[in-house]
């Protein structure tokens, strides 16, 4: 049985064999969980290759969720995969090195990365390319006031309480109950 | 005399000779705030868009500008189905941070009250979801059980909904006296009650023939769909937390992890059923292990000093000052923590930069994501089996919008 430092080693060095250059480091947090951080421009390939790897096998997608550092550290995705084989977590950060928030979508891999990464984009403004269905989840549809979770975001709201009040009466019920809704809301991309 | 009027009624957009229906958010069936815009064609359903948000209150934004123990509130508000539960997971990620280890006597509190909280969720789940398939009698049975479990919850906290029971290092008090005898009362006659629920339900004709078939997921769609719980389990996937990644010395107990073939509404059904006697198994075991002793860890980060020292010594004094005031605080690094919920598996993940605040504190819905798998499983199916299907998967709307 290798220990945790030794398989997270030995994991490091076989992302950087097959993704050199995309794989940013390793740690062990709270002693038994294993991270790898990874350069987000990249992260799709290497998801998928841990997914499909046959020595690791992370087919369960736990979470994509992302963290907001401040100004200095910027934002992170973070997704927490298992095996349901092998029984083994890992957890994969992607740190954007600037305020470009742009990494690649995964429901193609996991189907439920849909909704999750459409709660990340809504509170945090990531941009999940490739994703089929990319809108607000948990804030209303005409929210404009931003992104909620991150750092720079008061946590009363940009606007002020009559501004709020004004915008929510602004809304009509056909804005919501109408049958083209359904249409808008699906997209084109789920028609068959 | 009266001239006739011609009323123009607002027509509806029948192009393609379909229909939509809004059924919700204010709908018994849908089990909470929850909005499902439905496409259909006859009966038939042809497209879904769950629409949630309703209930969002942003309980992780606010979680940024509380101590880390000021947000135990916000965290039985998320699952007002199972509080003690969510009360419990929280913590144990922020002592895990803080590699804390927690007296033994709150250990097996805390198992107890999770098993607790997995049958008293559980026993609305079966409750609300008999009455969607027209089954009245189990609802009563349920909820009549559901109340003793109240009683305890209150008996305990002095709330029955919003517990608010732990604290990073032990929990808010003791159990009272006669507690863990009302739970075994309740642990020895609540399988009377069960059977007698089963005997209403399991081999009832049209219990059967509304679940049986009806939404199916097979264990790979399932996987990558993200199912976990007993969704998940009833799909043929034997993963369950409490043996997989064993917190609490859950493998020391002896119990069953019930399994389903097809992954239908009936499976999922059979599993949280025996699900709820497997936590009563766990339940006796961990009364009979009880122990006597602190349930408060004596460790000076987390534990106020007692009044006497405080009374007679100026450290002790400055200690407890600090503490209160400031709060605790937590070493820098992150953790995600998860244990087997009673809807599937509950992680939080919690961030720190050593402060008295976290950076960051999510919660890993379960709930939301067995939710974004029902356009999945009830598109092609009939409106009735869609409210089967939903009642099914077992949601809370506190903890999907959060």
């Amino acid at each position: 049985m290798k220990t945790i430092t030794e398989s997270t080693q030995a994991l490091h060095e076989e992302l950087v064999d097959q993704f050199g250059s995309a794989i940013l480091g390793s740690e062990i947090q709270c002693e038994d969980q294993r991270v790898i951080v990874i350069d987000p421009k990249q992260s799709f390939e290497v998801l998928s290759w841990l997914k499909d790897s046959e020595v690791y096998q992370y087919d369960l997608l736990i979470d994509v969720t992302a963290v907001d550092y401040g100004a200095k550290k910027g934002v992170q995705v973070v997704y927490q995969l298992w095996s349901v084989n092998y029984k083994q977590l890992l957890r994969v950060k992607c740190p954007f090195p600037g305020p470009d928030l742009e990494i690649s979508s995964v429901v193609e891999l996991w189907g439920c990365a849909n909704w999750l990464e459409r709660e990340v984009f809504d509170l945090f403004g990531v941009h999940f390319s490739g994703h089929p269905d990319l809108r607000r989840i948990l804030m209303p549809k005409n929210y404009s006031e931003g992104h909620p979770l991150r750092k720079d975001f008061p946590l009363r709201g940009r606007f002020s309480r009559e501004k709020q009040t004004e915008i929510a009466l602004d809304q009509s019920y056909e804005d919501y109950y109408r049958p083209e809704q359904l249409r808008d809301s699906l997209g084109p991309q789920k028609e068959d | 005399m009266t001239t006739q009027r011609t009323i123009e009624l607002p027509q509806p957009n029948m192009e393609s000779g379909n229909m939509l229906v809004n059924i919700g958010p204010q709908h018994p069936a849908t089990h909470g705030v929850l909005r499902l815009l439905c496409e259909l064609d006859g009966e038939t359903v042809i497209k879904i868009d769950p629409d949630i948000g309703y209930l969002h209150s942003s309980f992780e934004k606010l979680g940024e500008y509380r101590t880390w123990n000021q947000i135990i509130p916000l965290t039985d508000r998320m699952d007002y189905l199972a509080p003690l539960m969510y009360n419990c997971v929280y913590v144990m990620a922020v002592e895990k941070l803080m590699g804390l280890e927690v007296t033994e006597r709150c250990k097996i509190v805390r198992v107890l009250c999770m098993e607790m909280e997995r049958i008293f969720s559980h026993l609305l789940w079966l409750g609300t979801t008999a009455i969607d398939v027209g089954a009245f009698t189990p609802f009563l049975y349920a909820f009549q059980e559901r109340e003793r479990i109240y009683k305890l919850h209150e008996a305990f906290t002095g709330a029955r909904i919003t517990t608010s029971a732990t604290r990073v290092g032990g929990m808010m008090a003791d159990l009272p006296e006669g507690w863990t005898d009302q739970l075994k009362d309740f642990v020895y006659t609540f399988p009377d009650t069960l059977d007698e629920i089963e005997n209403l339900l399991t081999r009832n004709g049209i219990h059967l023939g509304r679940t049986q078939g009806i939404g199916c997921i097979p264990a790979d769609e399932a996987i990558n769909a993200g199912f976990t719980g007993p969704n998940l389990r009833a799909s043929g996937v034997d993963y369950d937390l409490r043996k997989d990644r064993p917190y609490y010395d859950y493998e020391s107990y002896e119990f069953d992890v019930p399994v389903g073939t097809k992954g239908d509404c009936y499976d999922r059904y059979l599993v949280r059923m025996e699900e709820m006697r497997q936590s009563l198994k766990i339940l006796d075991q961990a009364l009979a292990r009880l122990p006597d002793g602190r349930i408060n860890v004596d460790d000076p980060r987390v534990s106020l000093p007692s009044k006497t020292d405080c009374m007679n010594d100026m450290e002790s004094m400055i200690h407890h000052f600090k503490i209160v005031t400031e709060g605790i605080r937590v070493p820098p690094g992150d953790c995600y923590f998860a244990v087997e919920g009673s809807k599937g598996e509950l992680g939080m993940y919690v961030v720190s930069d050593g402060g008295e605040k976290p950076i960051r504190w999510r919660v890993r819905p379960p709930s939301f994501v067995n939710l974004s798998v029902l356009p999945q499983l009830a598109e092609g199916h009939q409106v009735s089996d869609l409210i089967m299907i939903n009642a099914s998967l077992d949601i809370v709307l506190g903890e999907i919008d959060r």
